[in-house]
């Protein structure tokens, strides 16, 4: 008896928890799609707010998706060597490396961006251009790419794959090429799809390094709230929510994966 | 090849001396085996001799006449087998088989029919597709092997290539192994802490302790005049007849044993098949353990010694625990080593 | 080309961009504070001045708040998703994980229509309801991003329970009560410890979410934009970004160091 009542607890719990996080989520979907808000779904299923949204903020969205695209290069080009270099080389050094790089996970991005802007905001050719946003999405992303492979090369003998290979008279960059990229792969992957979720939806760095011709899709996004009609508002949450879910869905997949071969 | 170490020594940068300065030649299409126990250094010296460790200064390394001391591992044209196998997970079987060849950038249809080659010899071609997650042990070791030997390598090093594989497994792969490396014809060195393995594969073996070689021969020299107590209780596990001396009488806690020579200062051992229950004997002890094998007894003795005394009885009974029994050792069978022989 | 020299290769990239991105802007920042009309004595004024310390009090209350709700909510969620399989158990997962990728901005939004003037409690209620730009809907805010993350930890480490523990227990005759306190909590206590400072940290440092919730609220991070942009107090925006900083860093290496999971605290 006692048992059934604190499952029914449970339940009840987990569901009002469901509720609370997607009730908003749908209304939000819905008031995006809805021709009038305030007279209800009644009046008419419509686009129009999607449309206009396209019109207003397109700009914002392809900005996104190229920082996203660029972002993923350069946390590639940096981390990928980076985990290697920090599974080869253990010691008090690539500890506080680590844990160094780690620092945009725990430090709010306002302090960031300030930190950022203290020291590069007088330059303005940089200050002005993308890669001003570009370098605080890197830095946010990065520490997220280089674990996510770190611990998969951690999870495999890769010294004695290495000497293996070089037995066999490969150079180091080749062992790298040959041996460690590709059995690196679930741990890019899942680090990949993490940074392009991450730099799409940053907005703490983004909102204080962004100029007026520079807005991401998450600073139009706050603009829209704080200048447009609901609807508008909703229909552009819309456009993000399908955006993101299936890099999010496919991010936590590839999570798992490369977790389940680390250990 | 011949391979020709003077004067090798290794200290990690812990302070650990791993490897004492040692000689060490291995003729061309030997097959020599480092035996000795765990931590002795023979992982090290084989690292040392493949390029994947650095040896101490002062150490020099030759494949026949070229001083490859200085060499990077890549560029020494060694083969290894790993303990772990260390098979790249990212290819398959052919594909492990072929790298070495590209690396050598050897033309593709010359790789191809030495892959082909070196598959039948390993008897692997069914699997030549296969992943190497899909492989059995015993299958993992001959790809291994198959990878090491692919590239012609100058030498061929083996660490424990069989301490992965479980016990029933590992002797048919032991007889396996060397008919294999026999037909390779290759300079081969092989490294265990297993007598039975060593004597079965190599033409010679270097047994080590602490770091240094103390004595290499063909196995039948090593078993049959050890030089030290460490080889003799090492290979073959003789045991220590402690007693008092006197001319050519050995005068033990069980009894006196005749010797073949005279005797004063030396240490006396005995093989466990060399000690004879019979009623004509001339010790007496008392059995404490008897065990089954099979096809023989295993009898332990005390009384006799200070240690137990094992013998090898063929029969179908035992005599029971508790009970006194007649030992008789032939005076020829005995080991007569010199005291202090064992260093340390 | 060795391969220690190529593996130390490897990490000059990350080395550089992190000393020029990450540690020079933060000694840089650091500096900032200081060189204010107050000087060093800036960092005395967050605790002297009635403004900042009232800031601090209140920031500090509503993480408290939110870091305890979600941990009842996620922890009872969580045991039982994980020890439950049923239809459905993989939508409900989705729906409570969502949220992650969700930057606070969108969860304010969504707060607002829960509880703002044109919100769904305001419509369904009788009088006027609005609460989203008040304290509870910031703590809401909060929550509602609190919420996976101490979620996806709890489960992490309820998978790594041995259930034979519970069974155990069972068979010594304690009743399901007894084991949840005996046996469960106590396993679960140090990924329960992770979270919570997860949560904690998360909500002191969470921007996205007050800029759209807290206009007339004066929480930390929001003083923090106030006092750079509106104030040009620069000093004491340093002053507090490094003490935000500071303690964000702190909590989530104890967090760290009990579970081992990394969750950024984004927000
Ligand atoms: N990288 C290292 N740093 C410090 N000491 C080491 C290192 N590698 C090995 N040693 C030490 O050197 C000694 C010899 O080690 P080695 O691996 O050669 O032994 P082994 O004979 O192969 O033993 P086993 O049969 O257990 O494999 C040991 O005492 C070991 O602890
Ligand atoms: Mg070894």
């Amino acid at each position: 008896m006692i048992k059934s009542k604190a499952k029914l607890l449970q339940l009840t719990v987990t569901l009002t928890a469901c509720a609370f996080l997607f009730i908003p989520t749908v209304m939000s979907v819905m008031a995006g799609v809805t021709a009038n808000y305030f007279k209800g779904i009644s009046s008419g299923v419509t686009l129009k707010w999607v449309f206009q949204v396209w019109e207003l903020y397109a700009d914002s969205i392809f900005l996104s998706l190229w920082l996203a695209l660029a972002c993923l290069v350069v946390t590639f080009i940096i981390g990928l060597p980076a985990a290697y270099g920090l599974a080869r080389h253990p010691g008090w050094f690539s500890r506080v490396l680590e844990e160094f790089i780690s620092l945009p996970l725990a430090v709010p991005g306002l302090a960031l961006a300030l930190a950022l802007l203290q020291l590069y905001g007088t330059m303005k050719g940089f200050r002005t251009s993308w890669t001003f946003i570009l370098v605080g999405h890197v830095l946010y992303t990065l520490p997220f790419m280089v674990r996510s492979i770190l611990a998969v090369l951690a999870a495999m003998d890769l010294k004695t794959l290495e000497e293996a290979a070089a037995s066999l008279g490969a150079s180091p960059p080749r062992r790298f090429l040959n041996i460690v990229v590709p059995n690196a792969m679930p741990g890019i992957l899942a680090g990949a799809l993490t940074v392009v979720t991450l730099s799409i939806g940053e907005f703490n760095l983004t909102w204080m390094l962004h100029t007026p011709y520079l807005k991401t899709l998450p600073v139009g996004l706050a603009d829209s709230y704080a200048s447009m009609r609901l609807e508008i508002a909703s229909a552009y949450t819309l456009i993000f929510f399908i955006m993101i879910v299936p890099l999010l869905m496919a991010m936590q997949w590839a999570s798992s994966r490369a977790q389940r071969i680390a250990n | 090849m011949t391979l020709h170490l003077t004067n090798t020594a290794k200290t990690f940068s812990d302070g650990t001396r791993a490897l004492l300065p040692i000689e060490l030649t291995v003729k061309t299409g030997e097959i020599m085996s480092l035996l000795g126990p765990s931590g002795c250094g023979k992982t090290t010296l084989l690292r040392i001799i493949a390029g994947l460790e650095t040896p101490d200064t002062g150490s020099q390394i030759f494949f026949d006449d070229d001083d490859v001391t200085l060499q990077q591992v890549e560029d020494r044209k060694v083969g290894m087998v790993f303990q772990s196998y260390a098979l790249f997970p990212n290819m398959s079987v052919r594909g492990n088989i072929g790298y070495g060849l590209k690396m050598q950038k050897l033309a593709p249809d010359k790789a191809n029919a030495r892959i082909n080659e070196v598959l039948e010899m390993c008897q692997l071609e069914k699997l030549a597709l296969r992943s190497i997650k899909a492989l059995s042990g015993g299958q993992r070791q001959r790809v291994a092997l198959a990878r090491a030997i692919a590239p012609r390598p100058r030498i061929l090093l083996l660490d424990e290539p069989l301490s992965a594989l479980d016990a029933s497994l590992r002797e048919v792969l032991r007889d396996e192994l060397a008919v294999l490396l026999r037909k390779f014809n290759i300079t081969a060195i092989f490294v265990t802490h297993d007598q039975a393995e060593a004597m079965a594969i190599a033409d010679r073996v270097a047994v080590m302790d602490h770091g240094t070689i103390v004595q290499s021969g063909t196995p039948e020299e090593l078993y049959r005049n050890p030089q030290s107590m460490f080889v003799a209780k090492f290979v073959g596990s003789a045991m220590l007849l402690d007693g008092s001396c006197k001319g050519k009488k050995l005068t033990l806690a069980g009894g006196v044993q005749d010797l073949p020579k005279n005797t004063t200062d030396e240490l006396v051992f005995v093989r466990a098949e060399d000690v004879h229950i019979s009623k004509k004997g001339s010790l007496t002890g008392t059995v404490q353990t008897t065990t089954f094998l099979g096809t023989h007894y295993r009898i332990g003795i005390s009384g006799i010694a200070s240690g137990v005394l094992t013998s090898i009885l063929a029969g179908q009974t035992a005599p029971n625990i508790g009970d006194t029994v007649k030992v008789s050792i032939n005076p020829e069978a005995l080991l007569i080593l010199p005291n202090g022989a064992h260093k340390e | 080309m060795t391969n220690r020299t190529f593996i130390v290769l490897c990490l000059v990239p990350l080395f550089i961009f992190s000393i020029a991105f990450l540690a020079l802007p933060l000694i840089r920042l650091f500096l900032a504070s200081g060189e204010g009309a107050a000087g060093w004595s800036v960092y005395l004024d967050i605790l002297r001045k009635p403004r900042y310390l009232n800031t601090l009090i209140l920031t500090v209350l509503v993480s408290l708040a939110t870091t305890f709700a979600a941990l009842g909510i996620s922890t009872t969620a969580g045991m039982f998703l994980a020890r439950n399989q049923f239809k459905g158990r993989g939508v409900l997962l989705s729906i409570l994980t969502l949220p992650l990728a969700f930057p606070g901005v969108v969860i304010g939004f969504l707060i607002i229509l829960l509880g703002g003037r044109q919100g769904l409690i305001n419509q369904i209620t009788p009088g006027h309801v609005v609460f989203a730009y008040s304290i509870l809907g910031l703590f809401l805010g909060y929550l509602y991003f609190s919420i996976p993350r101490v979620l996806l930890t709890v489960m992490a480490a309820a998978e790594k329970l041995d259930p034979s523990l519970e069974e155990a227990a069972r068979t010594l005759g304690a009743s399901p009560y007894r084991v949840v306190k005996d046996v469960i909590l106590p396993g679960l206590m140090p990924s329960l410890i992770a979270a919570g400072a997860i949560a904690f940290a998360t909500a002191m440092g969470a921007f996205g979410t007050a800029f759209t919730l807290a206009t007339n609220i004066d929480v930390l991070p929001m003083v923090i934009y106030t006092e750079f942009t509106l104030s040009a107090n620069i000093a004491m925006a340093a002053a507090l970004s490094i003490s935000l900083g500071l303690v964000t860093w702190v909590l989530l290496l104890v967090a760290r160091s009990l579970s081992g999971t990394t969750v950024a605290a984004g927000g």
